[in-house]
């Protein structure tokens, strides 16, 4: 497929991104820059000093908030991607309202049990639908361990094992990897369509 | 019984068993998990009703934090 042919057909294509911390925010950078059509960012926080040090953020947005903040630079990548941002903490009534028309959806949360959360409502609510997650980006080295697996509509990235502690955070090239790999998924998943 | 759990054939001797029954066989002791047999998700308050039987495929994700 030639590069004109897939931002043709990616322009078409909306996806939900829950998160933009250091997966949302790498995953979502990923999708603008080859020409996703739509984008829908959801995230309550706000960029502080110590998310730079994996986030797709700079020194001059501390104190911004992120989903607003991330539109901001997706726009100086590419101007051209629609970008809807909602700054709440995600409940189960939002992600139904926000993201039943996406094609994907991008789990990009930091806490486990926020993930579970969206797992569970995103495969009860939508089986059909796509839902590609991050879990276990923690840490350095170990790229022996970061793997794809499918079931289903469930696309997992990540170690699996790996959980953050204060001896092992989340850092730059790790958290990027994953987050790559979920715009990955993505990308093959709505060219194969 | 023959399952396949987490895209890997696995035995064991019992004809079925429970969700509970199967992750304290395994020993997996997480509190975040996501449960799904033959694609259908099992909420937590049916670990001990839910029921695996032969040719099942389960699957147990872990969920750890971090993004």
């Amino acid at each position: 497929m030639t590069n004109a042919t897939l931002t043709e057909k990616l322009k078409k294509k909306t996806v939900g991104i829950a998160g933009c911390g250091g997966l949302g925010s790498n995953c979502a950078v990923a999708l603008a820059r080859v020409g996703i059509g739509s984008l829908i960012l959801v995230d309550f926080d706000i960029i502080s000093e110590s998310n730079l040090n994996r986030q797709y953020y700079f020194l001059s947005q501390v104190g911004e908030s992120k989903a607003p903040a991330l539109k901001r630079v997706i726009h100086q990548v590419n101007p051209s991607v629609s970008v809807i941002t909602y700054e709440v903490k995600l409940d189960p009534e939002h992600i139904l309202r926000y993201f039943k028309d996406c094609d994907i959806i991008v789990e990009a949360f930091d806490q486990a049990d926020q993930k579970e959360m969206l797992i569970e409502t995103v495969l009860s609510a939508f089986p059909e639908k796509p839902l590609v997650v991050g879990i276990g980006v923690a840490g350095w080295g170990m790229n022996e361990r970061i793997h794809y697996r499918q079931t289903g509509n469930l696309h997992i990235c990540g170690d699996e094992i790996t959980g953050i502690s204060e001896l092992n955070p989340p850092l730059a090239p790790r958290v990027g990897i994953v987050a790559n790999m979920q715009a990955n998924v993505v990308l093959e998943l709505l060219l194969k369509k | 019984m023959k399952i396949i759990l987490n895209n890997t054939p696995e035995k064991f001797d019992q004809d079925m068993m429970t969700v509970n029954e199967l992750l304290k066989a395994k020993t997996f002791t997480f509190k975040m998990l996501i449960v799904r047999i033959n694609g259908n998700l099992v909420k937590k308050d049916e670990y001990n009703t839910a029921t695996i039987r032969d040719k099942d495929d389960v699957m147990v994700l872990h969920l750890v934090s971090g993004g």
